[in-house]
């Protein structure tokens, strides 16, 4: 399942151990397809995800924070900058079409590549989506859900697993009540938080690019992480920001704007 | 319209001026002649009516159902059956139809029922356009219809005109043995028929052209596995039926014969000719447990309905160039489960709401994109909301908004982008503008939000400020 991390310790050491997780690797599932990761780009996220990047045939979820977890319009973008670096043509599963497509272009998504399926039932994107997941040589899967149950979760993972497609589950709910919901656990590879930041100063009155706090809540085989990133760019890559990452991090009002 | 039998000559049809004068269906051509001088006469061609009603079925077989078959000489009839949910219920799935065949200038008559007696007596009977009989409804809607629509002989009907029978009702509260002796067995058959205590399967209707591939069974059969078993060889069969003739098929259905006389069909669609067992076998696949045995399965035939050519070609064998995946199968199987597929191309308009477009999943890829470089939000509200905003007037940002009940503060700003309505749409965005602003508050959210009227001018709107998107 993982390849090994940068050596820390001596050498010789570091060779058995990578040595046992590629046999571990091996035991655990024969049907699995070695299909790599896709890199973020940015070190640091990178180093804390195994294999050195998020992983293809693995399902990835996505939350916002905040009003976030309503709108779900961060978690989107954030997967749609993942799929944009993606290749091969992605199935977006949705049950509210009110996505903004020239949103989408912006971070690198072209439109061509993007086939919208849109159903009346939650159940009904799950099944969509590991109809996608099964068929094979997407680039990526999507799917806008409310609830993503234990069992549905792992037949995801177990459909993206089979075929290398990389599923990313973007989680919205009706209230902001309900987004305990997301402390529950589901058999996803790795799970993020992207809630909205200010964002950077300019030195005129303006929106600068706006920035995420991305929160890696939970990742098999590694451990949780925060990021203080810079939003999808016009290829849909993220770069760190220069302010701390942890949450002490307040942000100061712009000197320049009123 | 005349129509002749033996040296009798009689009107059977008049058309709406016609009627106006006086002729009716059924009275003598001499008499319709004294009722207006100078009436226009055409003799009825049966044969030409025959086959324009046969052209009309098979196209009719083409849009909703896979049971349709010719009803009389002057009806269609067809098996609607889990056909209504698709088309959002059974009355916007009558007034479809009903305006599909007013689109190509033929005025139809439709009525939905629980039988197909029913269904033909009401269709006749009514005046509106559409009727829908509830189900369990069919005595109610009956009773009262004269008995010339229940498809019996002409003879049996003026027979029983002479006896004073009037309406379906009234025949169907007489006592049956009398009837039985002194008519046959026919009346009793056809009220059965119209209360659905007998059932009667619809035979679709077939054209030589249509590749058809069947498959009967001496002992029913039931289980699940059978059935798949069955129809992937008959998908076999069709294919190389197809291949003869060199098409692919968009549209086939399943249709499956019971042991108790009742028949289901299941239709499966393609965006594109396809001649692919595997395809085709995971589309019907999807479905067959929709299928329901009951007492057992005698026969499954598979129907191409709607065939078109496919020409064979070459795949590339370059070893470097990169695979492109062909996404149809998939396609396909949304759509076959009633999704919608789509994709979003840019439309020429600076309106937000105007500027996307649903196009088909299958459409040649589109060259050009939404201008990049303004901003645009990831969510676009359905409908403006409106809110409150403080702002200094004409062009600077709200200092601070209350939307959906929550007052924020305005941290920064950009804007205004100036959309003008467009006039060519509508006479009421003639000067019509919207000035848009992407506010952030001191929590970091970020919103799309506008003003109507650019701040000075009346003319151009009234003010006041909406939000129309949430950004990432």
């Amino acid at each position: 399942m993982t390849a090994a991390r940068a050596p820390r310790t001596s050498e010789g050491v570091s060779d058995v151990i990578s040595d046992l997780r590629e046999r571990i690797a091996s035991l655990e599932t024969s049907t699995v397809k070695k299909a790599g990761c896709l890199a973020f780009g940015v070190p640091e996220m990178d180093a804390a995800l195994p294999g050195g990047g998020l992983s293809y045939g693995a399902l990835h979820e996505f939350a916002g924070g905040g009003a976030g977890t309503v709108d779900g319009a961060a978690a989107a973008l954030f997967a749609a900058g993942i799929a944009a670096r993606t290749k091969g043509p992605i199935v977006w599963c949705l049950t509210r079409p009110d996505l903004f497509f020239p949103a989408l272009a912006q971070v690198g998504l072209n439109s061509d590549r993007v086939i919208f399926v849109e159903s009346d039932k939650d159940e009904d994107v799950l099944a969509n989506m590991e109809e996608g997941l099964s068929f094979g040589g997407l680039g990526a899967v999507v799917g806008e859900l409310v609830r993503l149950p234990m069992v549905g979760s792992r037949r995801l993972q177990l459909a993206a697993e089979r075929t290398g497609t990389m599923a990313l589950a973007v989680r919205r709910w009706r209230r902001q009540t309900e987004a305990n919901d997301f402390g529950q656990p589901t058999a996803s590879t790795t799970r993020w938080r992207v809630s909205v930041m200010p964002s950077e100063d300019l030195p005129v009155p303006g929106v600068g690019r706006p920035r995420w706090f991305v929160e890696l809540m939970r990742v098999k085989a590694g451990g949780c992480a925060e990021f203080l990133v810079r939003a999808c760019d016009d290829k849909g890559r993220l770069d760190l920001s220069a302010g701390s990452a942890d949450r002490s991090h307040s942000p100061g009002r712009s000197v320049h704007s009123a | 319209m005349i129509a002749k039998s033996g040296s009798k000559r009689w009107v059977s049809a008049a058309d709406a001026a016609a009627k106006k004068a006086g002729v009716r269906v059924g009275i003598p051509a001499a008499k319709a002649q004294a009722l207006f001088r100078g009436l226009m006469l055409v003799d009825a061609d049966l044969k030409t009516d025959a086959a324009a009603l046969e052209r009309i079925t098979l196209w009719a077989l083409t849009l909703y159902s896979p049971i349709v078959a010719v009803d009389g000489v002057d009806g269609i009839v067809m098996d609607t059956e889990g056909a209504d949910h698709l088309q959002g219920g059974e009355l916007p799935m009558v007034t479809k139809i009903a305006n599909q065949f007013l689109a190509r200038k033929l005025t139809a008559r439709v009525a939905v029922a629980d039988t197909w007696g029913a269904a033909h007596a009401c269709a006749r009977a009514i005046s509106r356009e559409t009727v829908i009989v509830p189900i369990g409804q069919t005595v109610r809607a009956v009773e009262k219809l004269p008995i010339s629509l229940l498809r019996l002989a002409p003879k049996i009907v003026s027979d029983l005109h002479t006896l004073g029978f009037q309406s379906i009702g009234q025949l169907a509260n007489t006592a049956r043995a009398p009837l039985n002796l002194r008519f046959g067995p026919e009346i009793g058959r056809r009220l059965d028929q119209i209360f659905g205590r007998v059932s009667e399967p619809i035979d679709p209707i077939r054209t030589a052209e249509l590749i058809e591939v069947a498959r009967s069974f001496a002992e029913p059969i039931g289980a699940a596995e059978t059935i798949n078993k069955y129809v992937g060889r008959l998908i076999v069969q069709l294919i190389e039926e197809l291949q003869k003739k060199g098409l692919g098929v968009r549209r086939a259905d399943l249709i499956v014969d019971k042991v108790d006389g009742t028949r289901q069909a299941i239709r499966a669609g393609t965006v594109k000719p396809a001649r692919d067992v595997a395809w085709l076998t995971k589309l019907f696949r999807d479905r067959t447990e929709k299928i329901e045995p009951g007492f057992g399965i005698e026969k499954l035939t598979l129907v191409a309905v709607i065939a078109e050519p496919l020409e064979e070609t070459q795949k590339s064998s370059s070893l470097v160039e990169e695979e492109v995946t062909d996404v149809s199968p998939l396609i396909d199987i949304y759509g076959n489960r009633g999704h919608k597929v789509y994709r979003l191309a840019p439309m020429a308009s600076d309106v937000p709401e105007r500027s996307v477009q649903r196009i088909s999943a299958v459409a040649d890829p589109i060259a050009v994109a939404w201008v990049g470089h303004w901003r645009r939000p990831v969510r676009l509200l359905p409908r403006p909301e409106l809110i409150t905003a403080i702002a200094l007037m004409p062009d600077y940002p709200p200092a601070s908004i209350t939307w959906r009940g929550k007052r924020r503060k305005v941290i920064r700003a950009d804007g205004p982008e100036r959309i003008f309505g467009e006039w060519w749409q509508r006479d009421s965005e003639m000067e019509a503008v919207r000035d848009y602003f992407v506010i952030e508050d001191e929590s970091g959210e970020r919103l799309w939000v506008f003003r109507s009227g650019d701040g000075v001018d009346p003319e151009t709107g009234d003010h006041r400020w909406f939000c129309h998107g949430i950004f990432a």
